[in-house]
């Protein structure tokens, strides 16, 4: 009875009966859209710069909020507690424009810039679990997190890049 | 010199690619068969002008010739043989020509079959493949050549490929070696599966393609691209399993999925290519729908350049993408041209394929894989739309944000439910028309089976909602499938008298490719439950130990026996502990959680120990030591329960597919019943 191979009556199309169809699919449609709708409102991350977050951080609209957050890791400033699994760090904010970062030589150079410049503004980054790989001085350091009360942003995850470990800039071969 | 061989050789493809597009198009316009054949006899030639231009690049990859950038950037003397030919794949330029080299492959073999029923096809589809590799071997000529080298000119370091006036080559000493990430055996098999994946979906649009310019609406395009479809589906599974794993295997990837964008840009071919097999199906065996074979290829093809693009462009900050690159916008172009020629022609062809039939019943086997194919293109959207999201924000309001991983699951978890419901009924339902009641018939034996799927895992002490569910849909599809198999090799024996081992061979190799689909789809339900297991119940803990010292968690004990920190030959420093994993106060096993520093990259990798059973993953990392003393060390400790089914199903489905695609029988029947006039 329930063959495959068996080849299919050829139903005889009837008129008017399409329309339940397009409903049945219209209401799935719709169900996708709102689960996508209702969704994106309730995860939309802010990504920001160190500069502003500090910018933001009075005005109270941070509070609460889950936001993502680059900097460039200041290597001095890593501490690790071993026993509570504490990680602390400064980040030393970057521009995100890709504009100026390439302006200033690409990210290796802007990540380098940024740590040697002590007039920049600071954030401190409080993280509990494994230490990164790759956490060291000038990586690039993507957090996702929240920032709490006494202007320390708690992370609950960490993506860091180190671009001189990764492919340098592309080189420039097509001299003229 | 060798630079010189692959750069040649990489040049002459490219002319032979561009001859062999002009040679098919003059040859069709003109009706020269002479000239199809000689655009056929580029299209084959090109993979072997490649293969040169790999092999020469893979030698100066062995013999440490780090003059050439590449080499420089991605090899060392110290990394053991097998990685230095994995570093061809370890970089932007090289992975580019690996890239081209496969498509070459496909694009040849396509060539190799007999093409006698079929010449009015040859000509397009050596444009579509021939024009695409051409776009790739541009990329690689001119803005990604792999055989760039230093020269010094004066006082500076020039990178150029031919020579410089008054420059000489140098070379650095050693090269700064492979990402010590990527130095694993994963990067040996993940990247390679995951490109053959991608670049085989060439094979069914270049057949599509073709179909829609000449304007045949036959099933004849869907024949030919029927094995290539399966095994790029497969691999391009294989290569996202693959990918999870060598996530889960070693720290620093994010977990077996991390929903990081490039992951997302697999996926999404992914899920487009499943819908394309499965409205396929439909085409085949009932003659309707048949624009959305198409429409589901062309975005397939879109959607695997469109990955290649993000991963290339330096758009993302993710875990994969490659430095920052000026190939983008040409990526942005050769997308928007193939997207819109593409959909151009098929609305231009649209009212030549449309068909007659309509849909009778909801609880039709149609209407079901319709219905999955909705929720896949359901899928791809949201994913699509997370990605592309926060770049249409960024220019509408001026601000930066992202989604995150909960987005992605918030949405994944429903529909994967809904996928799994279908798969619940599927194998039940019939072509044509099928009434619930014929339906609730065949269902209630499976549903009482499928309760207890419910039942244990409360008995277990199991209270969270959405994973009863899961278990249950997970059992209700396994309990289908088992009670079809069995109902059908009865049927058979009521009316053959064979022993049950042949009626259930007889079953099978009559209905190959319904058992195939049914195989794929209990592997896939594996893995179902590998990430039910993982996702919402997993459990971990942490702490800091001195030898002897033991820490628990769920039913394990794990005790920290000692610490061994020593040099290896390939310039790493392995710092690696020593755990017991009991449970009862009876060893179970021994694993050795570790660190390894690499010297050359000045970087540490975490890679896990870990014990796996098919009930439970105890997987352990080693944190951070007291170095002097070695008395303690800090572990974090999770307990994956069930994820072994994640890697088993994968298993499954390569089995699966290697029945759907074993060679029949007798195939000229198979052909003659197939090319029946519709």
């Amino acid at each position: 009875m329930v063959e495959d191979d068996l080849q299919p009556i050829e139903a005889e199309p009837r008129k008017g009966n399409s329309l339940k169809f397009v409903i049945g699919g219209i209401v799935i449609i719709a169900a996708i859209i709102y689960l996508m709708v209702s969704s994106l409102q309730a995860n939309v991350q802010y990504f920001l710069t160190v500069d502003e977050v500090l910018e933001k951080q009075n005005s109270g609209e941070l509070t609460g909020r889950n936001i993502r957050l680059s900097g460039a890791v200041l290597g001095e400033s890593i501490q690790y507690d071993m026993d509570t699994l504490e990680l602390r760090f400064t980040i030393v904010h970057v521009p995100a424009d890709i504009k100026l970062v390439e302006d200033e030589g690409g990210l290796a150079a802007a990540l380098h810039n940024a740590v040697m410049d002590p007039t920049r503004s600071q954030l401190e980054v409080v993280y509990y679990g494994a230490k990164p790989d790759l956490l060291q001085n000038e990586a690039q350091a993507i957090l996702t997190g929240e920032l709490i009360a006494n202007g320390v942003f708690e992370a609950d995850e960490l993506l860091l890049k180190c671009p001189t470990k990764y492919e340098g800039s592309v080189p420039d071969q097509i001299e003229s | 010199m060798v630079a010189e061989i692959g750069f040649g050789s990489l040049f002459v493809s490219l002319i032979v690619s561009i001859y062999g597009v002009i040679a098919a198009l003059y040859g069709t316009s003109n009706h020269q068969k002479k000239w199809i054949l000689s655009a056929q006899q580029a299209m084959r030639l090109v993979f072997p002008l490649l293969t040169i231009t790999v092999g020469s690049l893979i030698y100066l990859l062995i013999n440490n010739n780090f003059e050439v950038v590449y080499v420089s950037k991605v090899s060392s003397l110290s990394m053991p043989l097998y990685l230095k030919i994995t570093a061809l794949w370890g970089g932007q330029s090289g992975s580019l020509l690996f890239w081209s080299w496969l498509l070459a492959g496909f694009t040849s073999a396509v060539t190799i079959k007999k093409w006698d029923r079929d010449q009015d096809l040859l000509p397009w589809v050596i444009v579509v493949g021939l024009g695409t590799l051409t776009f790739f071997l541009v990329l690689n000529t001119f803005f990604e050549n792999p055989f760039v080298r230093y020269w010094q000119v004066n006082q500076d370091i020039v990178q150029s490929f031919s020579q410089p006036a008054g420059g000489f080559i140098i070379g650095p000493r050693n090269g700064s070696g492979l990402n010590p990430l990527l130095r694993h055996p994963g990067m040996v098999i993940h990247p390679p599966m995951q490109y053959l994946g991608f670049v085989a979906f060439i094979v069914p649009y270049a057949y599509a393609m073709a179909s829609l310019i000449i304007g045949r609406s036959d099933d004849r395009w869907i024949q030919l691209s029927r094995r290539w479809t399966l095994w790029a589906w497969l691999f391009l599974s294989l290569g996202l399993i693959l990918g999870a794993r060598w996530a889960y295997d070693v720290l620093g990837w994010g977990g077996y999925w991390g929903w990081d964008p490039v992951e997302i840009s697999a996926l999404m071919p992914w899920l487009s290519g499943t819908a394309f097999l499965h409205a396929v199906l439909i085409q085949e065996k009932r003659g309707m729908f048949k624009q959305w074979p198409i429409v589901l290829i062309i975005l397939t093809y879109n959607l695997v350049i469109f990955g290649t693009f993000l991963t290339r462009s330096g758009l993302l900050s993710s875990v994969h993408s490659f430095a920052r690159s000026t190939i983008g916008p040409i990526f942005l172009v050769f997308i928007a041209l193939t997207f819109i020629a593409s959909f151009w022609l098929l609305s231009s062809r649209w009212d030549k394929f449309k068909s007659r039939q309509e849909l009778t019943s909801f609880f039709s086997k149609e209407a079901l894989i319709l219905i999955s194919i909705v929720l896949l293109m359901g899928m791809l959207a949201t994913t699509f739309w997370g990605v592309i999201f926060p770049n249409i924000s960024e220019l509408i309001t001026g601000a930066k944000v992202t989604v995150g991983p909960p987005f992605y699951e918030r949405v994944a978890a429903p529909i994967l439910g809904g996928i799994l419901t279908i798969m619940v009924i599927c194998p039940l339902a019939i072509w044509s028309y099928v009434s619930f009641k014929h339906l609730g018939k065949l269902l209630w034996k499976p549903f009482i089976v499928s309760l207890l799927g419910i039942v244990l895992p409360i008995l277990g002490g199991l209270t969270k909602v959405p994973a009863v569910i899961a278990f249950w849909l997970v059992a209700f599809v396994l309990a289908v499938n088992g009670f079809e198999f069995v109902r059908r090799t009865r049927l058979r024996r009521k009316t053959e008298s064979e022993s049950f081992l042949e009626a259930v061979f007889r079953v099978f190799q009559r209905n190959k490719r319904s058992y195939a689909a049914m195989i794929i789809h209990v592997g896939i339900v594996f893995m179902a439950l590998g990430i039910i297991g993982i996702e919402f119940f997993q459990t971990e803990t942490q702490g800091t130990l001195a030898e002897g010292q033991e820490l628990q968690l769920a039913s394990y004990t794990m005790e920290y026996e000692e610490l061994q920190i020593f040099d290896t030959p390939d310039a790493r420093n392995v710092a690696r502990a020593v755990v017991l994993v009991k449970k009862d106060g009876e060893v179970l096993d021994e694993i050795y959680p570790r660190r390894d520093f690499y010297y050359d990259s000045n970087q540490p990798v975490t890679i896990p120990g870990v014990r796996s059973t098919l009930v439970d993953d105890f997987y352990v990392i080693l944190v951070d030591w007291k170095a002097v003393t070695s008395e303690g060390a800090t572990f974090k400790v999770y307990h994956n329960p069930l994820v072994k089914w994640l890697w088993i199903g994968a298993w499954v489905i390569i089995f699966g597919v290697v029945v759907a695609t074993w060679p029949e029988k007798k195939s000229s029947m198979a052909v003659s019943k197939n090319a029946r006039p519709k």
